[in-house]
């Protein structure tokens, strides 16, 4: 498989970043190169294979159900969640204007 | 008086508390050297001299109360810019996270401050820690302090993306530092600049308050100049975390008490498919002469075999950007870090100019990769393919550890390449870690000692691998190559 610029281009809006279209046809060669050499992985049999979900055995544990057991990730920290916005207006996040 | 700069952690950690020097004069030695090499090496993105300073008073202050000090009391480090310290700017060497002052403290960074050591500053890295020669850093290159022998005046790659610990280290900037191994970016480093690093089991540090990367590959380790020092420094950064979900809920080895270079009764395991075709010669002869110091130790060396070895990088560049495009989907431009708002832009716009504006050329390569390797219709001929083949590849180490107790390859496929000769062809230098990325992607704990200098008179790292949960082992087998390499190199003093 390989991209060409409609795909690329595709794929940065999906990722949400803005290219020029010099960017994209620069990209495309790259991604190309790189996509081509990752494919050498088809040519392994995995069809007895179940695809790793945790690369060191663990189970997920639950936290007790306890409100602000961790003071630091509990609650009331507005204001240190706001101390690096880019934009924090009366205690909320600014962004701009979203009317549809 | 002997140079405190020269010093390790266990020489200062021990010096501090018998008294031969006070923790705050040799915070201001270190803070000397770090202030005399900026302009030259860039190894810091900012330097924290009054952190390292008050840290150190508080230890000596300990020392006169007759308190104890701590596994680091006294140790001034330098602290990789990729872990979150309280607001202290820290940045992951991005235009996007520049100015950002978390308000909360990583847990493997708080570690280590409770146990006495003190901040130097922040090293520079890779952006994201993604790179293999810290020349992706927002904040410039970092200049390794070694020159090849040749007379020329080349300026060197310190590997990455912890290429300003590594040259920190290898300047006598600080006597240990932070690190953190996605596909080996403690390990490559290290070999790079003659010095040590271990990469432990994943899930011994924390990842909480780390930059994420790759989350299934992410893990944080110490670099110091000795395998004790690394010993003495993962005992500090390691142990279970409640806050990170993948964290090992297991109590914390005491791995420099139990530090043994007597190999007598171990079996080293030597993988074939490492011994590549046109392996460089030199790196050839320290992987022969590793083989040969493990055998003096007392070693059996066991030839094995990890078939897909070959597979490795591939299945790591499918599966790191892939976790990478949806770790930094996080930067948005709204909650923290940069914001790009064109005039007129709606939010959606916003979302992009930001993104364009804050991450650099590597770094939206891999998200671009991450996000088409994800997309709808490819999902399952890459990610899910990828993730069967990693299965594979631990499966592969799983075999091999029946077999033997450690394994040992070189660290890197060359010493330290020049600035610039790898940036025009991300494959070539994806390629740097082909014998890192397969104990990366099998979770297991490696590290790297420096074997000797090549033709060019560069250091060359000698890698160990080991099962998961045995640091151990990989340490002992570390040291025993220490006490036999004998490696005293270190770069003449230029900057």
């Amino acid at each position: 498989m390989s991209v060409d610029t409609a795909t690329v281009a595709k794929i940065a809006s999906l990722a949400r970043i803005k290219v020029s279209e010099a960017e994209i046809e620069a990209m495309v060669p790259e991604l190309n190169g790189i996509l081509a050499w990752v494919e050498q992985l088809g040519e392994v049999d995995t069809s007895q294979v179940e695809p790793m979900t945790a690369v060191i055995p663990n189970t997920l544990r639950l936290r007790d159900d306890v409100i602000d057991a961790d003071p630091l990730t509990g609650g009331d920290k507005r204001d240190a969640v706001l101390a690096n916005a880019p934009a924090a207006e009366h205690g909320f996040f600014g962004v701009p204007k979203v009317i549809e | 008086m002997t140079d405190l700069t020269e010093l390790g952690v266990a020489q200062i950690r021990d010096g501090v508390a018998g008294g031969d020097f006070t923790a705050v004069e040799l915070a201001e030695a270190f803070n000397a050297n770090v202030a005399a090499a900026q302009e030259a090496l860039n190894a810091f993105i900012i330097a924290t001299p009054e952190k390292a300073v008050e840290a150190a008073a508080a230890t000596d202050a300990k020392r006169a109360r007759g308190e104890a000090l701590g596994k680091m009391g006294g140790v001034p480090i330098g602290m990789k810019d990729l872990f979150a310290t309280f607001d202290v700017q820290t940045t992951a060497a991005s235009h996007m996270l520049e100015g950002f002052k978390p308000q909360y403290e990583s847990t493997v960074s708080q570690k280590l401050w409770d146990a006495g050591a003190g901040m130097l500053g922040k090293l520079n890295l890779d952006q994201f820690a993604m790179g293999s020669s810290n020349e992706t850093s927002y904040f410039g290159n970092v200049i390794s302090p070694w020159k090849r022998s040749d007379g020329g005046n080349a300026a060197l790659a310190p590997g990455g993306s912890s290429g300003g610990s590594s040259a920190a280290l290898a300047a006598r900037l600080c006597p240990a530092a932070t690190g953190t191994d996605t596909g080996g970016s403690i390990r490559q480093p290290a070999a790079f600049t003659g010095t040590t690093g271990i990469k432990p089991t994943y899930g011994r540090c924390s990842r909480w308050g780390v930059v994420a990367f790759a989350s299934s590959l992410d893990q944080a380790g110490p670099m110091a100049r000795s395998v004790q020092d690394c010993a003495i420094m993962l005992e500090a950064m390691a142990g279970f975390d409640a806050k990170d979900s993948t964290s090992l809920d297991l109590p914390v080895p005491n791995w420099e008490a139990a530090l043994s270079g007597d190999m007598k009764g171990k079996k080293v395991g030597i993988p074939k498919e490492y011994r590549v075709d046109g392996l460089d010669d030199d790196v050839a002869k320290s992987w022969d002469d590793g083989i040969a110091w493990l055998k003096d130790a007392g070693a059996e060396i066991v030839e094995i075999s990890l078939p897909h070895t070959k597979y490795a990088l591939p299945t790591y560049y499918i599966i790191a950007p892939a976790e990478a495009s949806s770790n930094l989907a996080r930067y948005d431009g709204v909650r923290y870090g940069l914001r790009d708002l064109p005039d007129g832009a709606n939010l959606q716009d916003m979302y992009a100019a930001t993104r364009a504006a804050g991450f650099g050329p590597e770094v939206k390569r891999r998200i671009l990769i991450g996000t088409y390797v994800l997309s709808a219709g490819f999902y399952d001929a890459y990610y899910t393919q990828a993730q069967k083949v990693r299965a594979l590849i631990a499966q592969d180490f799983a075999q091999a550890f029946e077999q033997c107790d450690v394994i040992l390859a070189p660290t890197a496929p060359s010493a330290a390449f020049g600035l610039g000769e790898n940036v025009d062809d991300p494959l070539k230098m994806y390629l740097n870690d082909v014998f890192a990325v397969p104990a990366s992607l099998a979770g297991l704990p490696a590290m790297s000692v420096p074997a000797g200098l090549n033709r060019e008179g560069l250091p060359l790292g000698l890698q160990v691998i080991g099962k998961a949960f045995d640091e151990q082992g990989v340490l002992n087998a570390g040291l025993a190559l220490e006490q036999r390499a004998q490696f005293a190199a270190k770069p003449e003093k230029w900057w």
